[in-house]
């Protein structure tokens, strides 16, 4: 079982290098030719990339399977690192937590090899692009089977680097390798406060074990607790694009479309809201940190939605999506409903994927971004139209499709929060609840009864502030999905492009992705909490009327024009995100540039002047020394002359 | 004769010799000049060698000695002196400066590579043009 799941992430990780170091020759080996283009089944990087993960899908499967089979923790420990102090366990678990996300992330990572093969046909670095998308999941598959903290953090920093290369991949484009800096560093921000949140975890906890620390969280010091999952939260905010640290996700678009597709449904944002859920029980210990995660995830998801609203990129629209979808996990999180949380995970990870590949379709056929060079695209290319309606509508959250179930599931929990939470109970003691691990209901084995843990008193205007924003962002969202439809394939087409579908390995994958995107949610009905419930769920789909319904009505007037022009004077405000990039550039970015400045100048005007100036002082001092050296024979001569007549005198007068 | 005379003509021809060697600029004069110093010395050499009745003259044997270096060191000079005219078209002692060693400007090792002057880098250029084979 362990032995599995270690492979699942071993195979990726080996395909990787070996893609990297004989990709090439393997393509001659085939006879794929000296071309840029061989066929897809003599391309050598590919058939690296392509076969390790799918042989990792199936794997991950099974290991899924056995853990739905038989649910309950297994845990392997490879070697112990005796550090002195805490000892570090090198091994992996594997619980329905992990087994699930794990197959999500084999299932995206392969959709995303196979579509790449066609999408980066002709690229000259192919090979390293597929070893470092191989790199990237083997890297996410390891966070998410990680028994240890530390191993976790491994596998979180190699997800980092990879996302730097991939994002810079067409690095020739000064604007891509910003980008790819920019992610790099915004993340790299939130990863200090995770690694310094691990350290304290480990430190008051007395061990790096994720299962020890799941299960002690709660006996930790108040103190220790909160410190650490708010140190935490910094670099979930990082890797999953929330808030204060958001910045770097939109433009990570620079980078190919696959790669967004990857970014943003499988590895990197998910590691975020897969870590919180992860180590629940220690920010269910620290409500401090749950409060600030909700607003975090208020401000995100609903600033998001409107961004998302007034983009003209249809990359920029997906990403900001996805920041707004996964602020729609973080509030499921802050709220207590974990499960709803990985629920929606999972089928953002299916739908988002689906809908950035088959936005990959439309860029190459239409060989622009924009949405505005789009329009009536849905009679050249049916499947991925279909596709991508059934993308939107599930990111929507139109019933039946995946996306309704999670995002309900989630509402139905803020609402909860909202209308019982905070209130202790009447003797003065906690709320406690029922808490339900793995994801198909049953309770934990060791357990013999169900296990009560107290649920954290979420302040109850959080609590409140979270469940109007996610009732907000589902109109909103409602409103972007449909505005991007509408421009995407109907009214007349607005480009002198060849409408037609892209090569068949692309249509196909996409189509392929459409099938779990809509069906994903019908799992969801094997557990109490995470079917849909009458009340919420008509509420949010008479909010999704209203928001898909006045986006439909705007574009009718002039389906010619952009229906984001209603929003008038903000349009510039939402388009810009609320000028945060500006903001940050402001008050972060020229400050620590200026300082930058001042220090080069205080370095070269005073310590190096120091120094120079020492070794002219010298040279000048020495120029006058040598004065009397000036090449004259004869005036030497007289001086040694005067010198012995100096010494004779003396000798005679004196002796 | 009284001691005084030649040791008086001696000094004298050993101060004219110096004179010259300290303030003659043509090359070849200094030469002759410190010839004058060498026959100088040999004049009292001979002159105590007479005053003390040496029995073994070796104050005259050391001026033999001295006549046949002071040839080799005339010929010796007098071939770099020719040298020198050959190179440099010139014999002045107070032109001839080689040996200040200011020919190279002192290294400069704070000059950063971003800011030296053209001037300075149009120099260094020549100097390795010239230092080429």
């Amino acid at each position: 079982m362990i032995w599995l799941a270690s492979l699942v992430a071993l195979l990726p990780f080996l395909a990787a290098f070996a893609g990297m170091l004989f990709g090439p020759s393997l393509t001659r080996l085939l006879g794929g030719g000296p071309g840029s283009r061989p066929a897809p089944l003599r391309n050598g990087p590919a058939l690296i990339a392509c076969a390790p993960i799918a042989v990792s899908l199936v794997l991950a499967a099974v290991v899924a399977f056995a853990v739905w089979r038989s649910p309950g923790e297994r845990i392997g420990v490879l070697t112990l690192i005796d550090t002195g102090s805490v000892p570090i366990r090198v091994g992996l678990q594997v619980d329905g937590l992990s087994a699930v996300v794990a197959l999500m992330v084999c299932c995206v990572a392969f959709a995303v090899q196979v579509y790449s093969v066609a999408y980066m046909d002709g690229d000259r670095r192919y090979s390293s692009y597929a070893a470092f998308i191989s790199l990237f999941t083997a890297a996410m598959l390891l966070v998410v089977y990680a028994g240890d903290l530390l191993v976790l953090y491994a596998g979180w920093e190699v997800m980092g680097i990879c996302s730097y290369f991939l994002i810079g991949h067409h690095w020739e484009e000064r604007a891509n390798s910003r980008a790819a800096v920019k992610a790099f560093l915004v993340t790299r921000l939130g990863d200090v406060g995770f690694l310094i949140g691990v350290i304290v975890l480990g430190a008051g906890a007395g061990t790096f074990e994720i299962r020890e620390i799941a299960r002690t969280a709660a006996d930790l010091p108040g103190a220790t607790v909160t410190a650490a999952a708010l140190l935490l939260l910094a670099g979930v905010a990082g890797k999953s694009a929330q808030f204060p640290l958001h910045t770097w996700l939109p433009d990570a678009m620079a980078g190919p479309t696959p790669i967004s597709a990857l970014i943003h449904a499988a590895t990197m944002v998910a590691a975020g809201v897969y870590v919180v859920a992860r180590l629940f029980p220690v920010f269910g210990a620290a409500p401090a940190a749950l409060a600030v995660l909700g607003i975090a995830a208020v401000i995100s998801m609903v600033g998001s939605a409107c961004a998302a609203l007034a983009q003209d990129d249809l990359k920029r629209v997906l990403a900001y999506s996805t920041i707004s979808q996964l602020a729609v996990m973080a509030a499921g999180l802050a709220v207590g409903a974990d499960t709803a949380a990985i629920f929606h995970l999972l089928t953002h990870g299916a739908f988002k994927a689906l809908l950035f590949l088959a936005a990959g379709c439309v860029i190459v056929v239409a060989g622009s971004n924009m949405l505005a060079h789009y329009g009536g695209l849905r009679h050249g290319m049916p499947i991925t139209f279909w596709s991508m309606t059934v993308g939107l509508a599930a990111l929507a959250g139109v019933p039946p499709l995946s996306g309704w179930f999670s995002k309900d599931s989630v509402i139905e929990a803020a609402q909860h929060a909202a209308l019982h939470g905070g209130e202790p109970l009447p003797d003065g003691r906690p709320r406690y609840a029922l808490v339900v691990t793995s994801l198909d209901g049953s309770p934990l084995p060791g357990s013999t009864m169900p296990e009560l843990a107290a649920v954290y008193s979420l302040p109850a205007w959080v609590a409140w502030l979270i469940y109007l924003g996610l009732l907000l962002t589902v109109a909103l969202t409602a409103a972007y999905a449909m505005r991007t439809w509408l421009m995407t394939f109907f009214g007349e087409p607005r480009g002198s492009y060849e409408i037609r579908e892209p090569s068949k390995v692309m249509s196909w994958t996409v189509a392929a992705l459409a099938v779990p995107a809509a069906i994903l949610g019908f799992f969801g009905l094997g557990a109490e909490e995470l079917r849909p419930h009458p009340g919420a769920a008509l509420l949010s789909l008479l909010l999704l009327a209203v928001g898909a319904g006045g986006a439909y009505l705007l574009w009718n007037r002039d389906p010619a024009l952009d229906p984001a022009r209603a929003l008038g004077p903000v349009r510039p405000l939402f388009a810009r995100a609320f000028f945060v990039d500006e903001l940050y550039a402001l008050m972060v970015v020229r400050p620590i540039q200026a300082l930058a400045r001042h220090v080069v100048a205080v370095d070269r005007s005073r310590v190096d002047a120091a120094v120079t100036g020492a070794g002219r002082g010298a040279v000048r001092l020495g120029e006058r020394l040598r004065a009397p050296q000036n090449g004259n024979a004869q005036s030497y001569l007289t001086g040694l002359l005067a010198g012995v007549v100096v010494i004779v005198a003396g000798v005679v007068i004196f002796l | 004769m009284h001691l005084a005379y030649p040791t008086i003509v001696a000094a004298l021809l050993f101060s004219v010799g110096v004179y010259g060697v300290l303030a003659r600029r043509n090359a070849i004069l200094v030469l002759m000049s410190v010839e004058l110093m060498l026959n100088a010395v040999n004049l009292n050499l001979v002159t105590f060698d007479v005053w003390y009745q040496d029995r073994l003259h070796g104050g005259q044997v050391l001026t033999l000695f001295t006549i046949v270096i002071a040839a080799a060191e005339i010929g010796l000079g007098l071939a770099i002196v020719l040298l020198v005219f050959r190179n440099r078209q010139n014999v002045d002692v107070d032109r001839l400066r080689a040996l200040s060693e200011r020919e190279t400007p002192p290294p400069e090792h704070g000059a950063q590579p971003g800011t030296t002057q053209p001037a300075e880098t149009a120099a260094r250029a020549e100097a390795v043009e010239e230092a080429a084979p």
